[in-house]
């Protein structure tokens, strides 16, 4: 490991490191825009220049040098000290004075260097430059105008989102950084540009000028709009989740999230239930709590052991062990959480989650998808996957052919190829030393667990499980792990012919199914579930309660409430826990830290940090697959009830996925 | 004056066909196998012992680039020779006197160079406006392959070497030697950071050294003659013969091939025809290109022309494009539109020059017609150090230069334009 000094300090780098990264180790702050931990390195801002010895003499650029040992770094000299001033003036002078306006203030790389590196005035005397805005798509709203050129956003479109439209125009101080032809940039991970861009060029389109950053309190929370548990940040002002931000953690998502974790924000004030609804003659009216909890109370007591409940994709671990205490004192063990009659064997777990942890999935050299389309299921693990394409990793792939952004060879679309795959596929695979098989819902839904566990062996090397499960739904792995799985799926429950149905906040189930039965929703928002139940009562959403959700890797991490409820409604469990005392059996928790504690002690599982341990038995089941595969999602952007709720989501599902093309209205 | 029989270009100016019989009846193709089979490293230290410096301006000596090329080169991994044909230095005009009358002295070069630093390939890279010259070299290639003195065993020499010739779309920084390779790969023309240096990941990745056209062209010729022939002319560590392409006020502007080290009184007066209006009338020479600073009449008219001679002066050889102005010359207007030049060319990757080379155009042009106060001039020279040594590649450096040389020796005439505006001025009020 190479040893450097800086600024008089002496220290050991790690190998491979820079002069930057070695400044950073050495606790010294190095300014810098172009450069970015997780993007290549271009060199081209300048910014970051520092003395080094030796080598010639003039200021490095740190972030492009190899840290060799001897080198002597200087961070404080006055050339150096020179250097910076010169570069942020250069900046500078063509940078609009429009702070005040620029929703970036405040979080603005450029103007917290300018306060800490630059000179305080100005030398400048012509006019300034002006550059057209360019049209980026529903998400990120630009004002070219304050662009400096670092190139991160046309390095995270090639390297990590995959979408290689954005590029640079002209030369010299005329260029211009826009999408190709001025399309939107179509790109799942687009809201990311906002977070990369250093200065006020590429801002957030919905939340434009709706807040400051000093105005928000921030709480830290988990994404239910997929399965793989991305950690976000929400912005809180008042009482509204103004906007959802990713928190940095390399095990999970790194530092992106996709657009629907990011802007499906407006839906949470936006078609809410916000106080309780009961049919009277086949229409909803509202009404109190106190009727409609009768209402509740009455059926449940009517409905004897003959009541179900139906957990959705969003719920947290909580709320699910709530229910199922509720029905478990009233006999029944009807629960499930598969809404869209999935079936597959839950007798191991370890069969059934992402084995693989996400962070080892850039290091597999051959991938192989079944019934998964990634890029919409869990963009994050598509990310994690073209690394390891750009790494050499080979992918194959059994379903429809779609875009996943790196090169992928189609098989074909039958399940039944699982048992009999073309001999390079299998050699291939034979050969890898770091294979992983990912079974998609598709997979899962045309029952190709199975097959897919039967072939799993050439997946598993010595410390190696490339067996892995994609679910879509955030609340799965905890509602599998909570026993919301009947051994036929939702059909079970059909068949038992439940007097009362309670869907929380199940949304994809079709209620139809149930024609006899008496529903209560319990959710957030008026959707699906709510047009076909007897008696909607108001639930608080992911942000409005706090929650424990496993991921697909089975890692259990906790939301934090970050504001409360709209209207009357209420957090989720103490709708349970009211109805529970009417039926006279009241559930033994008060207060949310009994709640937790008493699911944590029947699922001490639960109570952890990290990746749940399972041990890897896979049952043995019928490897007959065969049919052709298809992806359940068909649309990104409007896969839950809060996305449909969303007029943001809306706007990117026509523009982006139907196709329809939108002019800028000041055009 | 250099005799006419130690001259190397000598269809210079195209008195004959440019074409490979003419060629080979003035010399070129000459047994080039035979050259060829004293060994790679011994062309090298012919090369080397000659003292060939970079025609390219830089003036780095070009056997010890050689050196630096990989001895043992995989398959998968080639050594490669790209050849800088892209001369767009304001000024500059002799490589496309070789391209289009001597081609056959650079594909030769270009072969036997090739061969010393195992490359699998050349790549010559013309400059994008010069069609007739891409011509003229695309026929002499064509000739070469078909009379097999390219591709396998070229020239009888059992050694396999290709050349291709790729013309550019115009742009000046390309000429920059890894602006030039991604412009090669098909990229944008923009500078790659360095390290690592092309000898070690160039084109393609692949070890790659890229040389001017002069530098590889005079290559046969030195082999031909010997080492010690070659370094009989010029001072010390600045051997050799050279184009000297000579433009401006001078009464014959011309390209010519001296000796290193000559005078510049002696380069005026012995092929330019002396200048307009006698020696009284010089004023300023920029002795290099249009990125050299400028050398005021009084200092320039006995120096001697070369890399070491003109270092002292503060100004440098360059490629030799002697820019003549005499007294009628408005030297801030000439500085001012070399300002514009290289804000024009300007990549834009990095910030100091991107930003910077606009700023210095506009305050040159202010300065032309005298706006602005005496301390502009201090605010101007301090950006051009805020440009200069900050940037990737040269480009900044080359902008600031001749505002630096201009400030250096004609400040009097920026203050006296100042001074006759504010006077102006003041007269109107």
């Amino acid at each position: 490991m190479p040893k450097v000094t800086v600024d008089g300090v002496e220290i050991e780098v790690p190998q491979g490191a820079t002069v930057l990264q070695a400044c950073e180790l050495a606790g010294k702050e190095i300014p810098r825009f172009c450069y970015h931990e997780r993007l290549s390195i271009a060199g081209n801002c300048r910014m970051c220049l520092v003395e080094v010895a030796p080598g010639p003499p003039k200021p490095q650029a740190s972030c492009a040098l190899p840290a060799a040992d001897g080198q002597t770094i200087k961070t404080d000299t006055p050339m150096v000290k020179k250097a910076r001033e010169g570069v942020m003036e250069f900046l500078l002078i063509n940078h609009p004075l429009d702070c005040p306006i620029c929703d970036q203030g405040g979080e603005c790389d450029l103007q917290d260097q300018a306060m800490a590196y630059g000179r305080g005035h100005s030398r400048f005397d012509e006019n300034k430059r002006a550059v057209d805005d360019k049209y980026f798509g529903p998400i990120v709203k630009t004002a070219m105008t304050r662009c400096i050129q670092c190139t991160r956003c046309v390095r995270f479109a090639e390297e990590v989102a995959g979408t290689p439209t954005i590029g640079m125009l002209f030369r010299g101080e005329d260029e211009q950084i826009t999408t190709y032809l001025e399309g939107a940039f179509n790109s799942e991970l687009s809201g990311n540009l906002v977070d990369l861009c250093p200065v006020g060029a590429l801002l957030s389109r919905p939340y434009s000028f709706e807040a400051r950053p000093w105005e928000l309190k921030k709480v830290p929370g988990i994404d239910v709009m997929d399965a793989v548990g991305t950690n976000i940040r929400m912005d809180v002002r008042g009482r509204q989740v103004m906007r959802i931000l990713p928190r940095i953690n390399d095990a999970v998502n790194e530092e992106w999230a996709h657009d629907k974790t990011r802007h499906h924000v407006d839906a949470l004030v936006r078609g809410r239930l916000d106080r309780p609804w009961v049919r009277e003659k086949g229409k909803l009216r509202e009404a109190g709590w106190g009727e409609a909890l009768d209402v509740f109370a009455r059926q449940f007591k009517k409905a004897g052991n003959k009541v179900a409940a139906i957990a959705g994709d969003l719920l947290d671990a909580e709320t699910m062990f709530a229910a199922k205490a509720l029905l478990a004192g009233a006999g029944s063990t009807l629960i499930e959480g598969r809404q869209t009659g999935l079936d597959y064997d839950v007798s191991s777990l370890g069969a059934v989650r992402f084995n693989t942890p996400l962070a080892d999935l850039e290091n597999a050299d051959l991938i192989m998808l079944v019934g998964t389309n990634p890029r919409w299921e869990a963009p994050l693990v598509n990310t994690r996957l073209r690394k390891a394409v750009r790494r050499g990793a080979k992918v194959f792939a059994i379903g429809p052919e779609v875009d996943l952004t790196y090169k992928v060879e189609w098989l074909g679309q039958d399940l039944s190829l699982l048992g009999k795959l073309p001999q390079v596929v299998a050699d291939a695979i034979k050969s890898a030393s770091k294979p992983v098989v990912i079974v998609g819902p598709g997979a899962l839904g045309g029952g190709a667990l199975g097959a897919a566990l039967a072939a799993s062996g050439d997946f598993i090397k010595d410390g190696w499980n490339g067996f892995n499960v994609l679910h879509t739904a955030a609340s799965r792995m905890a509602s599998l792990l909570l026993g919301y799985a009947q051994k036929g799926g939702i059909a079970d429950i059909e068949e038992a012919k439940p007097e009362l149905v309670i869907l929380l906040g199940a949304d994809e189930v079709p209620a139809a199914n149930f024609s006899s039965a008496f529903k209560v929703y319990i959710g957030h928002h008026g959707d699906n579930g709510a047009a076909q139940a007897d008696l909607v009562l108001p639930g608080a959403a992911y942000a409005e309660k706090h929650g424990t959700y496993v991921n697909i890797e089975g890692r259990v991490q906790r939301s934090e409430r970050a504001t409360f409820a709209p209207g009357e409604a209420r957090e989720d469990w103490t709708i349970l826990r009211a109805l529970s005392d009417l039926i006279g059996k009241p559930l033994p928790f008060d207060r949310f830290d009994q709640l937790r504690a008493a699911m944590i002690a029947e699922v001490p599982v639960l109570g952890i940090d990290g990746i749940i341990n399972m041990p890897w038995a896979p049952p043995k089941l019928k490897a007959d697959a065969s049919g052709p595969v298809s992806y359940p999602i068909k649309d990104f952007y409007l896969t839950n009830a809060i996305c449909r709720a969303s007029p943001t989501m809306h706007r990117c599902s026509e523009e982006l996925v139907q196709g329809r093309e939108y002019l800028e209205a000041a055009e | 004056m250099l005799a006419d029989k130690d001259r190397i270009f000598t269809n210079l100016y195209g008195f004959q066909s440019p074409d490979l019989k003419a060629a080979q009846q003035r010399g070129d193709w000459d047994k080039t196998a035979d050259l060829m089979k004293i060994g790679q490293d011994e062309i090298i230290e012919v090369v080397k012992a000659s003292g060939l410096r970079g025609r390219g301006g830089a003036g780095f000596p070009t056997g010890m680039k050689w050196s630096f090329m990989p001895k043992a080169p995989t398959p998968g991994r080639p050594n490669f020779l790209v050849i800088n044909a892209d001369e767009s230095e304001p000024g500059s005009c002799k490589d496309r006197e070789i391209l289009r009358h001597d081609p056959h002295k650079l594909v030769e070069g270009a072969l036997i160079a090739g061969f010393a630093m195992r490359a699998r390939a050349g790549y010559i890279y013309v400059r994008g406006e010069f069609i007739v010259e891409t011509e003229a070299l695309r026929k002499a290639v064509a000739e070469a392959y078909e009379a097999g003195l390219l591709g396998k065993n070229a020239a009888g020499s059992g050694y396999d070497f290709d050349l291709f010739v790729h013309r550019g779309a115009g742009a000046y920084i390309c000429g920059e030697e890894t602006a030039m390779l991604e412009s090669l790969e098909g990229k944008p023309g923009k500078p790659r950071l360095k390290p690592p240096f092309p000898a070690g990941a160039g084109l393609y990745g692949c070890p790659t050294t890229v040389n001017n056209v002069e530098s590889i062209a005079v290559v046969p010729t030195i082999l031909r003659r010997g080492a010690a022939w070659f370094k009989s002319f010029g001072r010390e560590n600045n051997s050799g013969t050279k184009l000297f392409q000579i433009s401006g006020h001078v009464n014959k502007p011309t390209v010519v091939e001296e000796a290193m080290s000559i005078s510049f009184r002696e380069l005026i007066d012995t092929h330019a025809g002396g200048i307009r209006g006698g020696w009284d009338n010089l004023l300023a020479v920029i002795p290099g290109g249009s990125s050299v600073p400028l050398v005021p009449a009084a200092q320039i008219m006995d120096a001697p022309m070369d890399f070491d001679g003109l270092k002292e002066l503060g100004s440098g050889l360059g490629t030799a494009a002697v820019i003549v102005m005499d007294k009628s010359t408005d030297i801030v207007r000439a500085i001012s539109r070399i300002s514009y030049f290289y804000k024009h060319e300007s990549c834009g990757q990095c910030t100091p020059c991107r930003e910077g080379t606009g700023w210095m155009w506009r305050v040159m042009e202010r300065l032309r017609e005298g706006e602005g106060d005496v301390g502009m001039i201090d605010r101007l020279y301090d950006v051009t150090k805020q440009v200069e040594g900050h940037t990737i590649c040269a480009l900044g450096d080359a902008a600031a230069w001749p505002i630096q040389g201009l400030i250096r020796h004609f400040r009097p005439e920026l203050e006296r334009r100042i001074a006759e505006r504010h006077g102006m001025q003041e007269a109107a009020e």
